[in-house]
Parts: C-alpha cells; sequence; structure tokens
C-alpha cells in the first residue's frame, strides 16, 4: 500500500469535507461560503506563513486543513474579521503554545473557545444536527477508527466509555428515560469533538496510562460545565481547560511521542523524536 | 420598476393555529373529569446574565376553578418575584413578532418609478394559570411558601420524594396523570422546586378578569431553560409553545435541539389574503413534518435598537419593564440607540411543536452573538393592471403566467396543500393554457 494513504487525516479531510458540503446544502448549516473560504484560506495562510518563521523544512497544509475544515463546522459568527482571527489564533497556537517541544491546545479547540471568551462574538451552535446527519457522520467516524487503527483511538475510546458513563448514568441517577441521554449524544459537535479534537495524537498524553486519564478528566469536566455550571460548550471548555494538564501528565506517566507518519517515510519505526518534532504538524 | 405599497396583514389566529394541546412547562391537573382543551402556550423568558425573568400564559378556555398548574422551578421564590401581567403585553409581543403577510403593487411596466410606505398590523392571545393548598409534611413536602397573587393562589413547594410529592398532590384534589411521578422526581433531585399555581376566584371576581392574565416570576439561575417533560407526561397529542426570548446580546436558540428560520420572503398566490390563517398553519404543519418534528422554527429575530422601517408597532420602554426587561431605564431609550424609541433588547421568536417522543429532553437555551434580523414574511404581489401596450408591457404580460405558476408551486410546496386545487383558486387555467399576449393585437384595442 502506498504509505501516502496511510496517513489519516487524508481520510479525515475526506470526512469533514463531505460532512460540510452536506451541512451546507441540506441542514441549512449557518455557514456562509464567504466565512468559510476565509477560514480555510487564513489557517492555510498562517501554517505557510509561519513554517517559513519557524524555519520548518515543508509546508504541510494537511493537519491545517483539518483545523479549518473544523472550524468552518463548528465556529459561527457574523464578522468576517472575527472568523480570519479566529482561524489565524487557531494555527498560530500550534507554533507559540508550546511545552517540551508540543503543543498545549488542539488547535481548533483553542481558537474556538479563544476567540468565544475574548471577543463574545463568536458562538457554536451544538444543536444544528439532524439525526440523519449525525448518524452517517458516526458510521464515517466509526470507520475512520477501524481504518486507522494506527492513530492512537485509544484516547477517543475512552473518552467515549467515559462520556457515556457520565450521560447515562446521570439519566439513571435522575430516573429520566434512557432517550435522554441518548438524545444529548446526538450532535454533530459532539462527533467533532471526540473524533477529532480529542483524538488529536499531538497534543494527547504520551503514554496510554494518561490518555485514559486525560480521557476521564475531560468527560468529567464536560459533565461539570453542562450538568453543574449549566453553559453550553461543556465538551469545548473542558478541554481547552485541562489541556495544560498535559504536560504535567506526561511528566507523571512518560511514553513515547507520537510524529504522523511521512509520505516518504513508510517505516512505521518511531522516527526520532526531536527532529520530527518540528515539523508542528 | 415597481411600485410597491406594502400592508402588513394581521395575523391573529396565527398564535391560535395550534391545535389541541395541553400545558407547556407545567401540566394542568383537573379536579373534575373534564377534559381540559388549551391552544397554544405563550412564554416569555427575559434573561441577562443568571437572571431571569419568566412569563407564562396560555388560552386557558376551562372553567377557572379547574385550572391548576405545577410548573418546576430551579429557586425558592418569594412573593416580591411573582407578578402577574396585562395579557395584552403578550398581544403585542405576539403582534409584533408574528409572521406577517405584505403587499406590493406593481407598477406601470410603462412608466417606472418607485415609493413605498409601510402600515402596520397585529394580534395575538395569552392567559394562564393558578393554585391553592396546604397540608402534610408527613409525606416528605414542605410548603416553603404561599401566596395569594392577583387572582392567584400560589404555592412553592419542596419534596423529598417524588412519591410523596404525588401523594400530595393525590390528596389535595389534584389529578396528576400516570407517570408524572418518574418526572417530579427528576427534577427533585436537580434540586427544583414545584410552582404551583390555582385560581383564587374570590380575588378574580373582585378583580373581574373574565380570563387569566399571564404569571410572572423573577429569579436567578444558571439554568437558562424551559422545562417541557411534566406537560407531556398528560398530553394527548403533540402541543404547541411559543417562546419569545428577551436578550441584550444577541439571537437565542436552543443548544439540543435544531433551530431552523421559517421559510420566508416568498411570494404567494393573492388568494392567500383571505386565508392567512389557515396558510400559516398549514404550512407550519407542513415545515414540521417535513423537519420530521424535531426542530425548533425561529419566527422572528429582531435587533429592537432599530427598524427601518418598524415592521409594527414596537414595544415601548413601559411595556417592555412590565414584561420583566429589567436593564431598560425608565427614563426610556439610551441616547445612542439608532432609532428613537429602540430598545437595547434582542427579541427572538421561537415556535415549537412538540411531544415526547420527539421532545425527549427539556428545552435548552444559548444566546447567541448573532444580531441578524429575520421575520417570517410571505409576499402578495398584485399585478399592474393597467392597458398601455408599449414593449414592456408586453414582456410584463408575457412573464406573468410563469410567475402565477411559480406561485402556485411555491405554495404547495410550503403548505402541502394540492397545487391544482391552489391553481383553481388563482384562475390559472385559461392563463397557462393559453396566455393573453397570444391573443392578436387588435383585439384588447375597444375592449373597455
Amino acid at each position: 500500500m502506498n504509505p501516502r494513504f496511510k496517513d489519516p487525516r487524508l481520510y479525515q479531510i475526506l470526512v469533514l469535507s463531505a460532512l460540510l458540503v452536506y451541512g451546507v446544502s441540506r441542514l441549512e448549516l449557518e455557514i456562509r461560503p464567504l466565512s468559510a473560504l476565509a477560514l480555510l484560506g487564513t489557517v492555510l495562510l498562517t501554517q505557510y506563513t509561519c513554517t517559513h518563521l519557524w524555519r520548518l523544512s515543508a509546508f504541510d497544509p494537511r493537519s491545517a486543513l483539518i483545523s479549518g475544515l473544523s472550524l468552518c463546522l463548528l465556529l459561527r459568527t457574523n464578522s468576517l474579521a472575527l472568523a480570519v482571527l479566529a482561524a489565524a489564533v487557531t494555527i498560530a497556537s500550534k507554533f507559540v503554545l508550546r511545552v517540551g517541544g508540543k503543543h498545549v491546545f488542539n488547535p481548533t479547540n483553542f481558537g474556538i473557545v479563544a476567540t468565544m471568551l475574548a471577543t463574545g462574538g463568536v458562538w457554536v451552535s451544538p444543536g444544528q444536527w439532524g439525526s440523519a446527519a449525525f448518524f452517517g457522520f458516526l458510521i464515517a467516524c466509526l470507520g475512520g477508527l477501524v481504518v486507522n487503527r494506527a492513530a492512537r483511538s485509544d484516547v477517543t475510546y475512552a473518552f467515549l466509555f467515559f462520556y457515556l458513563a457520565v450521560l447515562f448514568g446521570r439519566a439513571l441517577w435522575l430516573g429520566q428515560p434512557l432517550t435522554i441521554p441518548f438524545h444529548q449524544l446526538e450532535s454533530g459537535a459532539f462527533l467533532i469533538f471526540t473524533f477529532f479534537m480529542i483524538s488529536d495524537p499531538k497534543t494527547t498524553p504520551d503514554s496510554r496510562a494518561g490518555r485514559i486519564l486525560f480521557a476521564l478528566l475531560v468527560a468529567l469536566g464536560a459533565g461539570f460545565v453542562h450538568f453543574v455550571l449549566y453553559r453550553p460548550n461543556g465538551l469545548l471548555l473542558s478541554l481547552a481547560f485541562l489541556s495544560p494538564l498535559v504536560p504535567l501528565i506526561d511528566r507523571l506517566l512518560p511514553g513515547s511521542r507520537y510524529v504522523w507518519r511521512r509520505a516518504e517515510d513508510p517505516a512505521s519505526t518511531p522516527a526520532p523524536v526531536l527532529l520530527e518534532e518540528r515539523r508542528f504538524a | 420598476m415597481k411600485r410597491l405599497l406594502i400592508v402588513l396583514l394581521s395575523c391573529a389566529a396565527l398564535a391560535a393555529a395550534a391545535g389541541t394541546a395541553f400545558a407547556f412547562c407545567g401540566f394542568y391537573v383537573a379536579k373534575a373529569d373534564t377534559k381540559l382543551f388549551n391552544q397554544a402556550s405563550q412564554v416569555v423568558l427575559v434573561r441577562d446574565g443568571d437572571r431571569t425573568v419568566l412569563t407564562m400564559a396560555n388560552d386557558f378556555k376551562g372553567d377557572p376553578k379547574e385550572f391548576a398548574i405545577v410548573i418546576p422551578v430551579p429557586t425558592f421564590i418569594q412573593r416580591e418575584q411573582i407578578h402577574v401581567a396585562e395579557k395584552a403585553l403578550l398581544d403585542h409581543l405576539d403582534a409584533y413578532s408574528s409572521p406577517r403577510l405584505v403587499e406590493y403593487f406593481d407598477e406601470n411596466p410603462c412608466a417606472p418609478r418607485r415609493y413605498y410606505e409601510m402600515a402596520p398590523a397585529p394580534a395575538g392571545q395569552a392567559a394562564a394559570g393558578a393554585a391553592k393548598a396546604d397540608r402534610a409534611r408527613s409525606l416528605g413536602v414542605t410548603i416553603e411558601a404561599q401566596y395569594t397573587v392577583g387572582e392567584y393562589d400560589i404555592l412553592i413547594l419542596s419534596a423529598k420524594e417524588s412519591q410523596g410529592l404525588e401523594t400530595w398532590l393525590l390528596e389535595n384534589g389534584y389529578r396528576i396523570p400516570q407517570g408524572a411521578a418518574r418526572v417530579l422526581g427528576s427534577y427533585l433531585k436537580q434540586g427544583m422546586r414545584f410552582f404551583v399555581a390555582k385560581v383564587n376566584l374570590k380575588e378574580q371576581s373582585k378583580l373581574g378578569f373574565t380570563y387569566l392574565r399571564p404569571i410572572q416570576v423573577a429569579y436567578e439561575s444558571r439554568k437558562f431553560m424551559l422545562p417541557i417533560r411534566l406537560g407531556m407526561v398528560n398530553a394527548n397529542g403533540p402541543q404547541e409553545l411559543f417562546v419569545y426570548a428577551l436578550t441584550r446580546k444577541g439571537r437565542v436558540e436552543t443548544t439540543n435541539y435544531r433551530t431552523v428560520r421559517l421559510p420566508s420572503d416568498t411570494e404567494v398566490p393573492l388568494f392567500v389574503k383571505d386565508e392567512f390563517g389557515p396558510f400559516y398553519k398549514a404550512m407550519f404543519a407542513e415545515q414540521v413534518e417535513k423537519q420530521d418534528m424535531r426542530t425548533v422554527f425561529l419566527e422572528y429575530a429582531w435587533d429592537m435598537a432599530w427598524c427601518d422601517p418598524c415592521a409594527a408597532d414596537p414595544l415601548s420602554a413601559d411595556e417592555l419593564r412590565q414584561l420583566g426587561v429589567f436593564w431598560i431605564e425608565r427614563r426610556g431609550p439610551r441616547p445612542d440607540m439608532i432609532m428613537p424609541g429602540g430598545q437595547d433588547v434582542f427579541l427572538s421568536r421561537l415556535h415549537l411543536r412538540y411531544d415526547s417522543a420527539h421532545f425527549p429532553e427539556d428545552l435548552v437555551f444559548q444566546e447567541t452573538a448573532d444580531r441578524q434580523n429575520f421575520q417570517g414574511r410571505y409576499i402578495l404581489r398584485h399585478p399592474w393592471q393597467g392597458k398601455e401596450k408599449c414593449e414592456a408591457a408586453q414582456a410584463y404580460r408575457r412573464e406573468l403566467p410563469k410567475r402565477y405558476e411559480q406561485q402556485a408551486q411555491t405554495l404547495a410546496s410550503l403548505t402541502g396543500w394540492d397545487v391544482n386545487k391552489i391553481r383553481m383558486k388563482m384562475n390559472l387555467k385559461a392563463k397557462t393554457s393559453g396566455p393573453a399576449e397570444d391573443e392578436p393585437w387588435w383585439k384588447t384595442i375597444w375592449k373597455d
């Protein structure tokens, strides 16, 4: 198999693009073509600029595209300037906010939360997904897990387990019918979060134990925001506020660092960490 | 090239268009076996930060002594936090935000010029619930407070467990529907109290109202939600709910259900003018069906700080304060308002038809930063009736059948009505089969 196709990011780009097209054409998601173009253009431009500023060897648009597509699907704003700002912050965070040679935040997560908290002019509409879109997307996401076994999907599984435990546990405790937690899960934002954000191998803890611990913390944090603070965007806020713990978790539970498989590097043996980390993917 | 004369038609029956339903956040509990019938519930949610003012109104048509509502509330409520509002306030809010019909008159295509003017229009509805009580602590039920406000007797109840609460309600003559205990229990575990209201007949006759006025409650809570689950326990069929959210920052939407804009800004046949009520009702039903009854519809979103032009007589600062918009100064609007009379308020009108199968969870809202205006608006376009024969007029006439057909198709798709019946009502047959424009030119010379 051509190693080029083993990069899980290509599959992710495909799935997110399909979802974006479906969302705009069928779900009336309020994504204006101009905003989408601005978001995608800005992420690529920022990635390109930062690649030069940090003197990296090659410009790699793949991760930036995933961030851009996720922003298109999640971020809502009436202001083109804020869209551009969010996109720039998203990519720049990868280069600027680093601890121990690893970026601290999932870029999309940071871009959305930072712009939302700082400007108040952007928002996320988590409820705008129909069942059909949800289940189609779910299947695509699960398919991605199977196809890309290698890509540290343990954090996704662990998070799914803990988050479901939070939702179903709460419903059972309250004596609510189980249709309620099922309904709470039926959100495209939840899927993007689970399969594209928390699973980001570049920002999750290095060891398996660390990742499982992190997934537990994020699930509890999201439950806290939703059911104690009664605020929307529990998943995004929880991940953003808990990500700074990752360096600490890495220190307590060390492991080997993840690198994206390179097209020109078919070997699956881990490349030297320091060198590869300069790629900032 | 059009001369526009916009006439805004009232859509009184609209809110009422509903259908059968029971209650909204609470449920009605009849003392007798009479089936309670009520049409649509209306809720005004005023919110800024955690401060909330909830106004509840509905179209209760039965005997006032049969009326009782049980509503979960997130905090203890003191006497001063409860108020009874004037029904006219909700009527005005409804009229201001209702979907509307606008009329345009095509101009003489041979002599184009333009101007337009607007005239407003209104309509609406409202009403609300009541209470009474006292008794057993042995059941674990605590009557935390007891007030008479306006024509209502109100109790604030808390309980240790749902069974006790259910028993208490039953012992006090409330008919609790099967299965309510479970729902009551889930609210109790979330630390919620129950607001129980009935009509105090003596007070009502003293006050002289023949209808039930909306009840208002002001409270501070992180929860930006409406409990709808209780109301679905004893519902026979889907219910109708209008939520008017008055906020400062922008449009309000549900976070756990899709919020979709009602189709708007489309041309419909002229006969809809006389059938706007049925049109709106049919259109809403059709859209609900198209969305599999799983969405909340946005019918109106308006920045009340400006209106150019004002589509309908806007609410005054005093009316908004009455509705609970606590951040508005009594003195009047902010000096930096774009329009005189403008208020620092964003109004979102949400409309939903729901039942427990499609809306399993209480409605949870969020305020977005979206300040774009939106209204449900349907256009009547009167053709130009002149006899002139310039080239533009001929081209204009040739286009008319196409336009009529388009309008018929649009109406059919919006409402689910039979397109052939629509064509018949529009007298389209002659026009579609043999356009008048194909007549020899001399046929019309000496016609008057």
